[in-house]
């Protein structure tokens, strides 16, 4: 009896050509591949991490088109045409952190640092649209970024000290 | 994950046409939230996925007009949740959106796709190592009799209790909603009372739509009673869970205080988005206070059937509702 094996069906690929931190890329990507993958695998983009793998926890967080999403939900192929910032292409041309990468810092805003890129993107989408008025909207909009070191507080604290400077 | 055909049609007619051409194994992929995470675990298998995600035709949002509200299946979740003229007309069905999932999930899942969200059973999503009759037909309930703190306390079956874990249905549902739907025969509308099905023999079966058909449009009759409501969603942490309890209230008074119109749905408690007609009725003509916004909650879980572990949930459902009211009643118009 012959071996049933599900590769011989392999899905074909599909033309994908997107922007991630303002460098176009051109691939032939499976529609089965996430965008969170095709980062990490083929781009070499490790910063955004895969915690849940089913839009959970937040770690994926990127932004698509300027929007935070969950990369780990998205099938690469959907980012065709569009714009992908990753934690990679937050900091400056020399390095130096964004002002909330810093404000994570001086808060103390992180333990292990796992959950650390998610929350950071997260966070700027977070001031950007809006969101993070006084403590408890910052708490309602960053509550798609879990911590397991429980930093919760630190967060708060970076995220709300970042948006007060950005207004100021 | 299981291969499958991918194509992503430039436009509604195109996706229709590949809908039909790709036959009854096809799925239709819009924000993917649901979709690709049940594709991940094995539940869903499509043979080929249509992806309308990129669609312009599906977004369009009108708060505008002065008869309805209309709603492109295709709009972000996110989008609608902060749509201007719901903020303060129909506080209700903002909150629904604002209330679920977390924001990149709303940024990602569009206002048709969520109303056909599947079930978070944990036997369902648990795969081939548990019985479940909506994935498998026939092979039992791992629910009934198990863990299931989470489960329909309303609409369930000999064969299924899984919760329909919607936000946004049970809102729609609370304002009469309609949803325009098209397919190879054309469009045709569904009163979304008529979109979602009880269990029943055959829990495989969650909708009433054919499956080449497709959701393009919600449309809600305006009202004056939206300034009145709210979406109240009780969960096990403040934010970003799945409800314990849920209503949608909703409620006009007449210059002596009494109850013209009232609308109540329950989420999070029910098989499907479930409007209370009898709950409404206990408070139409009357006052609303503390006491008959109560009796209206026990009016709501009269017929509840509790499990093993998941019975707190029938009180903390009553006090969902009466406290809903509460709100909407502040808010009302008079």
């Amino acid at each position: 009896m012959p071996a049933r094996i599900s590769v011989a069906r392999m899905t074909s690929e599909a033309e994908t050509a997107f922007t991630v931190n303002g460098t176009t890329v051109r691939l032939g990507l499976d529609p089965r591949e996430s965008l969170l993958d095709v980062l990490r695998e083929r781009l070499g983009l490790t910063g955004a991490k895969k915690g849940c793998d089913h839009g959970q926890c937040g770690a994926c967080t990127v932004h698509l088109d300027g929007r935070r999403v969950v990369s780990c939900l998205m099938p690469a192929v959907q980012a065709n045409g569009r714009s992908v910032t990753t934690i990679e292409g937050v900091s400056g041309p020399g390095g130096e952190l964004h002002p909330l990468q810093q404000a994570f810092v001086d808060h103390d805003a992180l333990q292990c640092g796992y959950c650390t890129p998610g929350q950071v993107m997260s966070g700027l989408a977070c001031i950007a649209e809006g969101h993070a008025g006084d403590d408890d909207e910052i708490r309602e909009y960053m509550s798609g970024n879990l911590c397991r070191c429980g930093a919760y507080t630190g967060i708060l604290a970076a995220v709300r000290a970042a948006a007060t400077q950005w207004e100021g | 994950m299981h291969p499958f055909a991918y194509t992503a049609p430039a436009t509604l007619a195109d996706a229709l046409r590949a809908l039909s051409a790709a036959g009854p194994g096809t799925k239709v992929l819009a924000g993917g939230t649901t979709l690709y995470d049940l594709m991940k675990l094995d539940i869903e298998t499509p043979s080929s996925v249509v992806d309308v995600h990129a669609l312009r035709e599906l977004t369009g949002i009108d708060t505008g007009g002065p008869g309805e509200l209309s709603f492109g299946a295709g709009a972000l979740m996110a989008d609608v949740a902060e749509d201007p003229v719901l903020l303060s007309d129909y506080p209700a069905l903002a909150e629904s959106l604002a209330k679920a999932a977390s924001q990149q999930l709303r940024n990602m899942a569009t206002v048709g796709g969520n109303l056909l969200q599947r079930t978070r059973c944990a036997y369902f999503r648990g795969g081939p190592a548990f019985p479940c009759n909506k994935r498998r037909p026939g092979s039992g309930c791992g629910a009934i009799g198990g863990l299931d703190r989470g489960h329909a306390l309303l609409g369930g079956s000999d064969a299924c209790i899984a919760t329909y874990p919607g936000d946004w249905a049970v809102a729609l549902l609370a304002f009469d909603a309609v949803v325009d739907v098209a397919g190879p025969r054309g469009e045709r509308t569904i009163a979304l009372a008529d979109l979602h099905l009880e269990p029943g023999v055959s829990p495989d079966r969650e909708h009433t739509l054919e499956w080449d058909e497709l959701i393009v449009r919600i449309r809600v009759p305006a009202t004056p009673t939206g300034r009145g409501s709210t979406y109240h969603k009780i969960r096990d942490r403040e934010s970003y869970a799945f409800a314990l309890a849920a209503a949608a209230a909703a409620v006009a008074l007449d210059d002596r205080g009494g109850v013209a119109d009232c609308r109540i749905a329950l989420g999070g408690v029910a098989t499907r988005p479930w409007r209370c007609r009898a709950a409404e009725r206990e408070l139409i003509g009357g006052v609303l206070d503390e006491h008959s916004a109560r009796r209206a909650g026990e009016a709501a879980f009269a017929g509840a059937r509790p499990g093993t572990y998941n019975a707190f949930r029938v009180e903390l459902g009553i006090r969902t509702v009466a406290e809903a009211l509460r709100i909407a009643g502040e808010r009302a118009v008079r």
